[in-house]
């Protein structure tokens, strides 16, 4: 049975989903595929992101930084509770409504878009034809006019520590424990590692990341990233640099990792691991061999500035062809798809690209980092507005970190911004805004933000820039 | 449609002025504010721009013609902008572009110089700051956007083109005129980059605008000539040191030597009547009261308060008022009343040193006497070289009404009353 639409979208994630809502709002048919099932093996939306990613992890971020805060500082606020428990069984109730929620809302905006849901596995064939392969096994192939690959990414397994039930997990395992771990270990100190690790940490867990770099957080600019490790580390975090795990054993419901750091090999005891070493494209399987469709050797899908991959009328975007592997950038991709198939101008700016670490504090940046203006030769003047300098962060209680923004020298414009604080996730958009208008620092102080809030760090961070900060006493050259 | 183009409004001082240069020919695309010729006058060069964009239709006065105030110079077609876009790409309009580099790309377009673009919030201080025409910045930002980079790039781009034509219409430029308005559009927009440690450019306040005016008038209609003469101030000066103690303590005021100088110009005014005229029309008024101006310096600038009456003044009035005055000048409270006015005037330069110098006029005065340092000099008594204090004396005269015989004899009056005060007091 030939079924053809005029875009066909492979997986239904942030790109994928967002590409199919703006290609059907453009006037075209389109149909989205996705194999993801639930626990109950009902075809469910929204992809890694929603089901096992971004949301269910903020949620569980929620309730553990309220269980933290309560323990730790309602007393300083003259609460008095008795001892606090945790019933983390409706916690993570709580964390599946929301997902369920979410999930059902694409399902939604699908149908008022109208576009078709097909639930399968997509497989890609020659001359833009798809073969989908249902649950019961029924294989459908389906023509477009133009396919939308947008398949996503999955956890990365390492040798050393093979999934095992749930004492070695991945993150998705790690987002629905049964009972808050005594000790918990985790390889991989990078975005996913570290929120992961403060969600545990909060409820009780005794937190051990091991980090197979030497330098914590490289993607971030070195200020932010030293600062970030000092904060975590002060919480409770105990980050590890430079261990690489070798291997590991479970043994009656515990775990022990062999790493090796430069003092020699280390044995750790966990009853759980978390293994968070990063995400692969899921591109086995994607294609048939004789598609033809170009990859590097990690299995990202190739693709030149306007995700048009090597085969006529197929697209790429998303975590599927590298780059920042973040949802935003993937619904952009795909909104930029859209457009070029409906044959408008598109483009995506991938020099602002807002990157958020959802620890606290919490960690934003867009731009670029002071390490890669000076590698670039580029000559700039910073900005620097601690939040300790802020009222409304000590109204907050929340007064540990600072923003940072980076000017050229010679024309003021903004090239990056580096924050870590409280509610940085939010005010790191007012700085992609800016730099996408191309402003200068000046532009940013000559604007009025309301008082008393925290992105008047932002403020003055940009006054700063031009040592015109009122808040802080800053000796210059 | 057509729009005239004209000479600027001349000041009353200047006649008339020659067209020197056309910056455009007929035919010429022409943008807003461009300098189209420049005019030159006795005192100043003026640049006239267009009053919009356009085609330059006609030139009625060409190279080397004379022309007067507000003549006509030129027509412009200014309907000219409506062709012009439909050569531009679809998305973005403009109005009467000069140059045909018109470059329009897809998202990032830059601005097509003549058309108002958005611009940034720094972009828009530095604009005003260096006061230039924003229409005139190709913006590099998104939709056009004129960003602080743009301008930074115009601004040092400008400062390459043309330094040295900047320069000469301020030179020329210096002289006050009575002109309200200033010169058309002088179009010195760039002048503030100059080096600003060399030259700091202060507008004039309002009173010095206006002494400058005045003075400018007395010099223009008066034939003013000054007549010297010097004065033993021994007997002057030994008058104050015997009595300015009981002086001070039976009249409440230091005794200083403006009454003395006050005194002996009263006696000599009376002698002199045309010294105390002034001149309206063809007419001579002659004044049979002596309203002496005591010239004195404010932190403003030079104020001369009036003394009235000055012949029924006592030696203890004319210090006492002239206290009053100097107070009232440092604190800026001399009101209207007591500057206006006066047949005379006196100027004491000697208290800041001067040794002599060539006071003019205060109009509608005929004649101002100007007082200088006391100074031990040498002269000749009786045959005998001997040191005594001296003071020059200059006055200034109108010479339409008071000869120089008068003048001469008017300055030794004086000269004779201070050295002999006993004179003063007999009116001989």
């Amino acid at each position: 049975m030939k079924k053809s639409f005029d875009v066909l979208v492979v997986g239904a994630g942030p790109a994928g989903y967002v590409a199919a809502i703006r290609c059907a709002q453009l006037g075209l048919a389109t149909a989205c595929v996705d194999e993801w099932v639930d626990d109950k093996e009902m075809p469910v939306l929204g992809g890694t992101c929603l089901n096992v990613g971004c949301i269910p992890s903020k949620a569980l971020l929620e309730s553990s930084e309220y269980y933290a805060k309560a323990s730790q500082e309602f007393t300083e606020h003259g609460l008095i509770t008795g001892k606090l428990s945790i019933d983390l069984a409706t916690m993570m109730a709580r964390k599946d409504r929301i997902v369920k929620n979410l999930t059902q809302g694409i399902a939604s905006l699908f149908k008022s878009n109208g576009v078709t849901v097909i639930s399968g596995r997509a497989c890609l064939l020659d001359k833009r034809r798809l073969e989908i392969i249902d649950k019961s096994n029924k294989r459908t192939i389906y023509e477009a006019d133009n396919i939308i690959l947008a398949a996503g990414s999955s956890p990365v397994e390492i040798d050393a520590a093979p999934l095992e039930g749930d004492i070695i997990v991945n993150s998705t395992g790690a987002l629905s424990f049964d009972d808050v771990p005594k000790r918990l270990g985790i390889i991989g100190a990078g975005v996913i590692g570290l929120e992961l690790g403060s969600v545990w940490m909060r409820l009780g867990a005794k937190v051990v990341l091991l980090e197979a770099q030497e330098r914590f957080l490289s993607i971030a600019d070195e200020q932010v990233s030293a600062e970030t490790l000092r904060l975590l580390t002060k919480q409770g975090l105990d980050i590890r640099l430079g261990a690489r795990v070798v291997g590991s054993d479970v043994k009656a419901g515990m775990v022990t990792v062999h790493y090796e750091d430069v003092s020699g090999v280390h044995e750790e005891k966990f009853d759980k691991l978390i293994v968070a070493v990063g995400r692969h494209p899921n591109t086995n399987g994607l294609c048939a061999d004789d598609s033809r469709l170009l990859m590097d050797e990690w299995g990202f899908i190739h693709v030149d500035e306007n995700c048009r991959t090597n085969l006529p009328g197929v697209y790429a975007v998303g975590d599927v062809i590298g780059g920042p592997m973040l949802a935003h950038k993937g619904s952009e991709e795909g909104i930029m798809v859209a457009e070029l198939i409906a044959g408008n101008q598109a483009h995506v700016n991938y020099g602002t690209i807002p990157s958020v670490i959802y620890t606290n504090p919490e960690v934003a940046w867009s731009g670029k980092t002071e390490e890669s203006l000076k590698a670039e030769g580029v000559d700039y003047n910073t900005g620097i507005f601690p939040f300790v300098a802020n009222g409304r962060a000590h109204a907050h209680g929340e007064t540990n970190g600072m923003i940072k923004v980076l000017a050229d020298a010679g024309t003021d414009r903004i090239l990056g911004v580096h924050m870590v604080g409280p509610a940085c996730s939010e005010l790191i958009a007012q700085a992609v805004i800016a730099m996408e208008f191309s402003a200068s620092s000046e532009d940013l102080a000559v604007t009025m933000f309301a008082h008393p809030t925290l992105s008047e760090a932002l403020h003055e961070a940009a006054l700063d820039t031009g040592n015109k900060a009122i808040h802080i006493a800053r000796k210059r050259k | 449609m057509d729009i005239e183009v004209k000479a600027p409004g001349f000041p009353e001082s200047v006649a008339d002025g020659s067209v020197v240069t056309w910056h455009k020919r007929p035919g010429d695309l022409v943008k807003q504010d461009e300098v189209l010729v420049d005019i030159e006058t006795d005192k100043v060069m003026f640049e006239v721009p267009a009053q919009a964009n356009g085609i330059l239709k006609k030139i009625v006065a060409d190279v080397g013609d004379t022309v007067t105030s507000q003549q006509l110079l030129a027509i412009m077609d200014d309907s000219v902008k409506t062709d012009i876009p439909a050569k531009l790409n679809n998305k973005k309009q403009g109005k009467g572009v000069v140059d045909t580099n018109l470059e329009t790309g897809p998202e990032e377009g830059n601005t097509v110089p003549g058309k108002p673009a958005p611009i940034a919030p720094s972009a828009k201080n530095l604009i005003n700051q260096h006061k230039l025409d924003a229409t005139q910045i190709s913006g590099t930002g998104k939709d056009g956007r004129i960003l602080k980079e743009d301008v930074l790039r115009y601004i040092s781009s400008q400062k390459e083109q043309e330094p040295v034509k900047e320069k000469l219409p301020e030179l020329r430029s210096e002289l006050v005129t009575k002109d309200k308005e200033p010169p058309a559009k002088a179009s010195v927009f760039i002048d503030e980059l100059q080096d600003e440690t060399r030259d700091k450019r202060v507008p004039m306040s309002r009173l010095r605008a206006r002494i400058a005016e005045r003075l400018v008038e007395a010099q223009h209609t008066a034939a003013i000539l000054t007549t010297f003469n010097e004065v033993n101030m021994q007997p002057v000066m030994d008058l104050r040191q015997r009595y300015k103690d009981r002086f001070e303590k039976l009249h409440g005021i230091k005794l200083g030597f403006m009454s003395f100088f006050v005194k002996a110009s009263v006696e000599a005014l009376k002698r002199f009547p045309a010294v105390n005229a002034s001149i309206e029309g063809k007419d001579i008024i002659y004044h049979n009261y002596f309203d002496i101006g005591i010239a004195v310096s404010s932190p403003r600038g030079l104020v001369v308060p009036i003394l009235r009456n000055a012949e029924s003044l006592r030696f203890s009035d004319i210090e006492s008022t002239i206290n009053n005055y100097a107070i009232k000048a440092k604190n800026g409270e001399l009101t209207l009343e007591d500057i206006t006015g006066g047949t005379f005037t006196i100027t004491n330069g000697g208290v800041f040193g001067s040794m002599l110098s060539t006071p003019i006029l205060n109009p509608p005065q005929s004649a101002i006497l100007g007082m200088h340092k006391i100074e031990q000099r040498a002269i000749v008594i009786n045959g005998e070289i001997v040191a005594r204090p001296v003071m020059y004396l200059a006055l200034s005269y109108d010479h339409r009404i008071i000869d120089g015989q008068e003048a001469v004899q008017f300055l030794v009056t004086i000269k004779e009353m201070l050295e002999d005060p006993a004179r003063m007091m007999l009116e001989i």
